[in-house]
């Protein structure tokens, strides 16, 4: 069946909450329903009619063509279906997600996938700082669920993640993995300083190390372990460069022993 | 007894009576198929009887590379028990006194049931916290640092109610050399039918037993009506012409599959022939009252 098309008329005034545009609220609504939408963050009012061309289709299947930063809470709470974004977002794009899969074809700004539960968020450029991340006062952040970041990330990713898996192929910011509880995060190549940091279990993969490491960190030697080929068939079909990173041996590091020191960060040498 | 001869092997007219028990699967890996085998080998050791040890337990099939879960050679295993709770006891004590310390071995699930076992969930402890939990998608596993390195194990695996235990073939023949090929065919054609298991050694029992015994403290005693020697003596099931008796016991995940494995054995048993291996082949039963499966050799024959 033919998407629900949302198409961007002009670039909006004002930051959208675009959080209403998921599967679940618009099953079984009317072109006109759905026109009637408010989407603003101001108090000037904006409704998806004004903002949107709407073409009606299978509201399982949502598309947002002409997609800008200016869009706030993309695919946020999604519980099912599927999102196609052309374009790029910004804050909190599939923020408390369930389940379903959203793809952004362009960069996501900060706090992408931050307390997602479960699902698949494939994001093909960029994302910014707190990928995962919990927001002010949350005690974790990511829960559950699958990241491919196919660019680079920001700063803090995966802060405070306690389940899940996300899969960075570019870089990553300052403090990868900071404050982790459980879960694992890949970067494909390098990392900024301080990965880890203050991390008490959970697995990092570090495509080809970073540029500084915390002494608080304690090395282990080299090991090719089973445990990470089964991670690498896991995540095959979501990126074939992190599951290539994990079949061979790699260094492992334990810590932080600031904290628990039960985390691992594994560190490949691509050089 | 009506008697129906197929190739000049007579089949009695008769049925294996069989139980409901409950069972689980694993499949163990290693760095090679040898390794993998051992550890399966070790772990189905002393598990012929639910009477004397806990559980039954025996070897599915072998599975290539491509066929386990982390891609190195493995071993399905198939373990029955009377009750949740025995089979729980049995995995557990097996995987932890065989499998864990067989060197490079993982562990995973062999089976999706309706309900599932403790598998590593148990075994973790063995970490004294250094265990670490990982969760792929549904897949949730384990990894236990050990000497070698670390011994990944499924946290649970499935537990079927469907299971039959007690299938079963008794094999008459003139002689013992000629019984043995009988039974050794079958036994080969039964090893190959998927989902079942012949926990005897070599998958042939040669101790056939009647329930109760003349002696209080044992629950069970030898088949006399079965034991050649003592045709003479006792009310024999025998014919004149029976110098030895063999019998192969059969497990199966479903009672399709005991079935099966059943059908592939008299195949086997009638395609040798009464002058190379058996002449007769019959079935043990209780009457029809215990056992809620009823598997007629009549309906089995090719």
């Amino acid at each position: 069946m033919k998407p629900l098309t949302f198409t961007l008329r002009q670039r909006p005034e004002q930051r959208l909450d675009l959080s209403p545009l998921v599967p679940h609220l618009l099953a079984g609504k009317t072109a006109k329903q759905i026109e009637h939408i408010e989407l603003q963050t101001t108090r000037v009012r904006a409704d998806v009619g004004e903002i949107f061309r709407v073409r009606m289709g299978d509201a399982e299947h949502i598309r947002i063509e002409g997609a800008t930063d200016r869009f706030d809470r993309v695919g946020e709470g999604m519980t099912t279906g599927e999102i196609v974004v052309e374009g790029d977002v910004g804050v909190r794009v599939g923020r408390l997600m369930r389940a379903g899969r959203l793809t952004v074809r362009g960069n996501a700004g900060p706090w992408a996938a931050s307390g997602m539960k479960g699902g698949v968020i494939e994001i093909f450029g960029s994302a910014n700082d707190r990928l995962g991340g919990p927001l002010a006062g949350e005690m974790a952040g990511m829960r559950g669920g699958i990241v491919v970041v196919r660019g680079h990330a920001g700063e803090r990713a995966g802060d405070r993640m306690r389940r899940g898996t996300i899969i960075i192929e570019g870089e990553a910011g300052a403090y990868a993995g900071s404050r982790m509880i459980a879960g694992t995060l890949i970067v494909g190549r390098k990392a900024g300083p301080l990965p880890g940091f203050l991390m008490t279990r959970g697995t990092i993969v570090l495509g080809s190390g970073c540029s500084a490491i915390s002494p608080t960190f304690m090395d282990c030697g080299q090991h090719e372990l089973l445990g990470n080929r089964l991670l690498a068939g896991f995540i095959e079909p979501f990126s074939k460069k992190a599951a290539s990173l994990l079949q061979r041996p790699l260094q492992r590091l334990a810590g932080d022993m600031a904290v628990l020191g039960k985390g691992e960060i594994f560190i490949g040498n691509r050089n | 007894m009506r008697v129906l001869t197929v190739e000049g092997v007579r089949i009695d007219d008769t049925f294996a009576e069989a139980f409901g028990m409950r069972a689980t699967a694993l499949i163990i890996t290693a760095d090679s198929a040898r390794w993998a085998l051992q550890a399966a080998q070790t772990m189905t050791g002393f598990a012929t009887s639910v009477i004397g040890c806990g559980c039954e337990a025996g070897i599915d099939c072998e599975l290539a590379p491509k066929q386990t879960p982390d891609g190195r050679p493995g071993v399905r295993v198939l373990l029955f028990a009377v009750s949740t709770a025995e089979l729980q006891k049995q995995l557990q004590g097996r995987v932890g006194q065989c499998v864990l310390p067989s060197l490079g071995s993982a562990c995973f699930a062999g089976i999706d049931g309706e309900e599932s076992l403790r598998l590593g969930n148990g075994l973790r402890y063995f970490g004294d916290g250094w265990q670490i939990s990982k969760r792929f998608g549904a897949k949730h596993f384990w990894r236990i640092p050990v000497m070698d390195g670390e011994f990944v194990c499924e946290a649970k695996t499935g537990l079927t109610k469907k299971a039959v235990g007690g299938g079963n073939l008794i094999i008459l023949g003139r002689t013992s050399k000629s019984t043995r090929a009988a039974a050794e065919a079958a036994a080969a054609a039964i090893a190959k039918v998927p989902d079942v298991i012949a926990p005897f050694p070599g998958g042939i029992v040669r101790s056939g037993s009647k329930v109760g015994s003349k002696y209080k403290r044992a629950p069970a005693s030898t088949n006399d009506a079965f034991c050649p020697t003592l045709r003479g003596a006792v009310k024999t099931s025998l014919d004149a012409d029976t110098g030895s008796v063999l019998e192969i016991v059969i497990d199966g995940l479903t009672s399709d599959a005991v079935a099966a494995a059943m059908r592939a054995g008299i195949a086997a048993i009638v395609k040798l022939g009464p002058k190379r291996g058996a002449t007769r082949i019959t079935a043990g039963n209780y009457g029809g009252k215990l056992g809620p499966h009823h598997y007629h050799l009549k309906d089995l024959v090719p």
